[in-house]
Formats: structure tokens, C-alpha cells, sequence
């Protein structure tokens, strides 16, 4: 089987991803569906990797995987202090940046 | 076989995908992306990754998912604070899979007469995906990406540090 079929489904993974961000109003879910989506490039990363016999794509995937890990450490770490400020965690609440 | 495999786990990858967008409780969520991330690193042992895959299930659904958990259950989950939902979701989320149905079907017309059809040439005897080869790679050709990816991190702590410390005030 080709590489096309990982490629289909890295689509279909981040078309949802991207849709659970537009729709969810929970700050958390929308975090996890960044994760989401920074998980279906990496698997297109390794499936182009595959493709071309080239192992740059780990490389790549290596360096995404930092920085969702990076994001998701700063990420959570502002919605705490967002929670403890507004006691809620809804983002059409979320209009200023400054509270 | 292989078709088999892939077939399964990518069903489930998709399946825990639209579970995470779907419940209402954060912490199922988070347990419908672990799915979503377990089965996506079988597909990367099924793309002679296997490194990556090991990766995959210690960082991402070990590390980063005790993280989110971590979290959910500190911010006091009982309170409908936290468990609260947008307007229909089901139509919402039956909207998504029609979505879906059009870009799986043009993302495989688009593939279907691509350079990407051709076989898949190397095969795992040639140390493909290997710890050995990720690493000679990670630290001779690139090796300056990933020394700058511990500045990004320790970017990140000094952020998180201040983020909780001007809290603490």
C-alpha cells in the first residue's frame, strides 16, 4: 500500500483538529485539539519519510514533538492563571487580554 | 495484512479524533486523545519508524497527556465551570463528518496518479527509522536545530516560572 493512504488520513486528522478549535468554547479541549493537529503533520512528517527513504522527516518530527511539548507546558500553565482570575474557563469570555 | 493493521488503527486514530471534539468532560477528552495517540504511533511502527513511535507513546501520551490530566483534576473538575458545552453538538459534529467525507475523497484524487504512488523503496534491513540512524542525523546534520531546541525549552520553563510566579502574588 502507498504513502497516500497516511497522507488521507493526516488530512482527516487535522481537518478534526482545526474543526474542534472553530467549535469547542472549553479552553482545555481547544488546547487538545492543537495537539490534534500538531500530531496528524507529524504523521505526514514520517510518511514522507517513508516515501522518500529519507530520514529527515524524524528529524522534523522530533523537533514538533519539542514544541508541542514546549506549548503545551506554557499553554497550561496560562490557563491556570486565566482560571484563577476569571473562574471559568470559557473563551468567549476570554475578550481582553488584559483582565 | 499491513493493510489490515493500518486500516484498524487508523479507524480508531479517526474514531478517538471525533471523541475528543465530542464529550463534554475535559478528562474524557483526554483519555479519546491518548487513543488518538497510540494508535497513530502503531501506524508509525507500521512506517518503519520505529524510534519515533517509542517517542510518541513516552512524550505524547505519557509526558504531555499526564500534563493535561494533571491539570483538569487540579482545576477542581465537579464544577460546571469546566463542564460546559456549545449549542448541538451532535448537528455540529454531523456537519464535521460530512466535512470529512469531502476531504478524504478529494485528498485521494489528489493522490491518486501523484509521484507519491510509487512503492515504497526502503525496507527495515537498511536501518530505517532506527535510534542509530535518527541519531547520527540529529547530531551531525542537524545539529544546531537541536541544540537551539534546548533554548526553546528553557524558554519555556523561564515562561512557566513567571506565568506561576506572578500568580503566587
Amino acid at each position: 500500500m502507498g504513502v497516500e493512504h497516511y497522507l488521507v488520513l493526516s488530512a482527516m486528522l487535522f481537518v478534526v483538529g482545526a474543526y474542534g478549535v472553530i467549535v469547542r468554547k472549553n479552553l482545555i479541549i481547544v488546547l487538545m485539539c492543537l495537539e490534534l493537529m500538531l500530531n496528524s503533520a507529524n504523521l505526514a512528517f514520517v510518511a514522507f519519510a517513508r516515501a522518500l527513504g529519507d530520514m529527515t522527516g524524524h528529524v522534523f518530527m522530533i523537533m514538533s514533538i519539542t514544541v508541542a511539548a514546549a506549548e503545551v507546558a506554557v499553554g497550561l500553565a496560562l490557563l491556570v492563571s486565566i482560571y484563577s482570575h476569571r473562574e471559568s474557563l470559557d473563551i468567549d469570555l476570554l475578550k481582553l487580554l488584559k483582565g | 495484512m499491513e493493510t489490515v493493521v493500518f486500516y484498524v488503527f487508523a479507524a480508531l486514530a479517526l474514531a478517538g479524533a471525533l471523541m475528543v471534539i465530542s464529550f463534554r468532560n475535559p478528562v474524557s477528552s483526554a483519555l479519546s486523545l491518548v487513543l488518538t495517540l497510540v494508535s497513530t504511533a502503531v501506524l508509525f511502527v507500521l512506517l518503519l519508524a520505529h524510534f519515533i513511535a517509542v517517542v510518541q507513546i513516552l512524550v505524547y501520551a505519557g509526558a504531555i497527556m499526564i500534563l493535561f490530566l494533571f491539570t483538569v483534576m487540579f482545576l477542581n473538575l465537579k464544577s460546571d465551570k469546566l463542564i460546559f458545552e456549545a449549542k448541538n453538538l451532535g448537528f455540529k459534529v454531523s456537519i464535521l463528518l460530512v466535512i470529512l467525507l469531502f476531504v478524504g475523497y478529494f485528498a485521494s484524487l489528489g493522490f491518486k496518479d501523484g509521484v507519491m504512488k510509487k512503492t515504497l523503496g526502503v525496507s527495515e534491513m537498511d536501518g530505517f527509522g532506527s535510534i542509530q540512524g535518527v541519531g547520527t542525523s540529529l547530531l551531525t546534520e542537524y545539529l544546531l536545530p537541536f541544540e537551539l531546541t534546548s533554548v526553546l525549552i528553557l524558554v519555556a520553563i523561564i515562561g512557566v516560572v513567571a506565568i506561576a510566579k506572578k500568580r503566587a502574588n
